[in-house]
């Protein structure tokens, strides 16, 4: 403290010099306990000053980004979607639809069962696609295939199977629930 | 800690930067007080950067504009309040700046060698005052909408060129969405490229000529004129000036956000009791004074011509106010700020009071 002070008195001039010689006449060789409490003090109390400041800026900042991802989120919370008209699928057809946020497909195969699936590839998130020739599921960013009645993953990188949902078709409608 | 500290000081030479502003100091006498509001508004500048940068990412230009600025407001969390600092945060951006601009004129702080602080100054003003009558458009309601339309009539006034000025500005004969794609792109893009070195270069002259003393100070002999170090002293205390501030517009922004008018209807009448943003009153009030004397065409062109002269001899103060510290130049000057600042004070006032 002491040094502090003999530095501000060289290079300060007018006020400061005189603010120097009050510190000084507090402390006049090395610093007391009190003094460092006091120090202490005040650099926890400034510190939690500024962290108060910080949240007090930061949270409204943070809700306002995260706005629409908590819109999607709610929206990703929907148990059940309903497909109008999808009763009508021909048979070896698929149908892409959304789940929420997510992509999604529905498959009415030529023995005539249905299935849906989460379309996002179990990977690395790319929409996965249906090739009815092949009778398979197939993601085309990194090659991987599913099987297109369980969502078995069955070769390349997937680790997975895909989702697979449950299926109500109805008259006039086609009712995709999540598990 | 310490290792930190040698490794940056070795490579950026903090310790000289934290010796050269030891060494610096900032004058201490009764008009001190004025030294503070260019720090303020530098504070509402990046308050400004900051929740402009916010509101760009959910506002749309063009023909989404209104619908953008509605779901901002009323649907994204605290998007009200983002909105409400940013229109706040403008105004007193604004005040502050005039504030600063009478405190240097009256301490006569534009003579020699100061002369291009204020150029630069004046240059960031007309900027500031483009940034607002171009984000004033923005969210295309009602009354920006009409604002917009009134305040283009003056560039379209200047003779021969005006028409096709206020045309490339529009985008357009009328104001629509092209107009307020074009004023974003003034407004986000254009201006603040221009701003930011021009601030750039304002702040490195503060930095190189230091506060200037008011001519009261410098009849006051060297060794008893008074200073506090620039650092941490005077540092401090602007800091503290920008706590008071942001807890300022913090207050008012949350308590009196800005409404959305409605949509903008190109057929409807204009709404009742039109006026402009305060920082335009006072030169709507006067056109519209002058207008009562002259009437018509002639008396607008008179109005702006008043105004442009108005504003070069502003410009030009240090040529005729030279660095005599006291004599009759020096007074003129004073006079000809008094005359000025009262023509704004009370055209704006007149202006409330009638509109
Ligand atoms: S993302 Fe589908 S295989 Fe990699």
């Amino acid at each position: 403290m002491a040094s502090v002070g003999d530095e501000s008195c060289q290079t300060y001039s007018g006020a400061s010099e005189r603010m120097s010689e009050e510190i000084m006449a507090v402390s006049p060789e090395d610093p007391g306990e009190n003094e460092i409490s006091r120090l202490n003090f005040i650099k926890v109390a400034v510190g939690g000053m500024c962290l108060a400041y910080a949240a007090a800026v930061g949270y409204p900042i943070y809700r306002y980004l995260n706005s629409p991802v908590q819109r999607e989120a709610a929206l990703s919370a929907v148990k059940d979607v309903t497909l109008a008209g999808a009763d009508k699928l021909e048979k070896g057809a698929v149908l892409l639809f959304k789940f929420g946020p997510y992509p999604s497909m529905l498959i009415h195969h030529k023995d005539d069962s249905w299935v849906a699936f989460d379309a996002v590839c179990t990977h690395l998130g790319c929409t996965v696609q249906y090739h009815p020739e092949q009778d398979k599921i197939v993601c085309a960013c990194h090659g991987g295939v599913y099987d297109s009645h369980t969502g078995a993953n069955v070769s390349g990188p997937p680790p997975k199977p895909l989702t697979r949902f449950q299926i109500k078709v109805a008259n006039g409608a086609v009712t995709v629930t999540r598990a | 800690m310490s290792k930190v500290y040698d490794y940056l000081d070795e490579r950026l030479s903090i310790s000289e930067l934290k010796k050269f502003a030891g060494k610096k100091t900032v004058p201490l006498h009764k008009y001190s007080f004025w030294y503070y509001w260019g720090g303020i508004s530098l504070l509402c500048f990046l308050i400004q950067l900051v929740t402009g940068i916010l509101l760009i990412i959910y506002y749309k230009p063009g023909p989404d504009a209104y619908n953008s600025v509605r779901s901002l407001t009323y649907d994204v969390d605290f998007g009200w309040l983002i909105r409400s600092a940013h229109s706040w945060s403008a105004t007193i951006f604004l005040v502050s700046v005039f504030v600063h601009m009478f405190s240097v004129y009256f301490m006569k702080a534009y003579r020699k060698p100061r002369e291009f602080g204020w150029w630069s100054g004046m240059a960031l003003l007309i900027l500031g005052l483009l940034f607002g009558f171009s984000g004033y458009l923005l969210p295309m309601d009602q009354l920006s909408f009409v604002a917009t339309k009134v305040g283009l009539a003056i560039p379209e006034n200047i003779p021969l060129v005006g028409h096709t000025i206020a045309n490339l500005m529009r985008g357009g004969l009328e104001v629509s969405e092209i107009t307020v794609q074009r004023f974003f792109a003034w407004h986000a893009v254009v201006l603040p490229l221009l701003y930011l070195p021009l601030l750039m270069f304002h702040l490195f002259l503060v930095q190189k000529h230091g506060n200037a003393i008011p001519p009261s100070e410098e009849d006051v002999p060297m060794e008893k004129r008074k200073s506090i170090p620039f650092f941490p002293n005077f540092i401090l205390k602007d800091l503290a000036m920008w706590l008071v501030t942001l807890n300022a517009i913090a207050l008012v922004a949350s308590l009196f956000p800005p409404d959305l008018g409605k949509v903008t209807d190109p057929l409807g009448p204009a709404p009742a009791g039109v006026h402009p943003e305060w920082y335009f009153m006072s030169s709507f009030e006067t056109l519209k004074l002058i207008g009562k004397v002259i009437p018509g065409m002639l008396g607008e062109a008179a109005g702006i011509t008043i105004f442009t002269l108005g504003l070069v001899l502003w410009c030009l103060v240090p040529f005729f106010d030279t660095s005599s510290p006291k004599g009759r130049n020096g007074r003129y000057a004073t006079y000809f700020g008094i005359f000025c600042l009262g023509v704004l004070l009370v055209t704006t006032l007149l202006g409330y009071v009638a509109g």
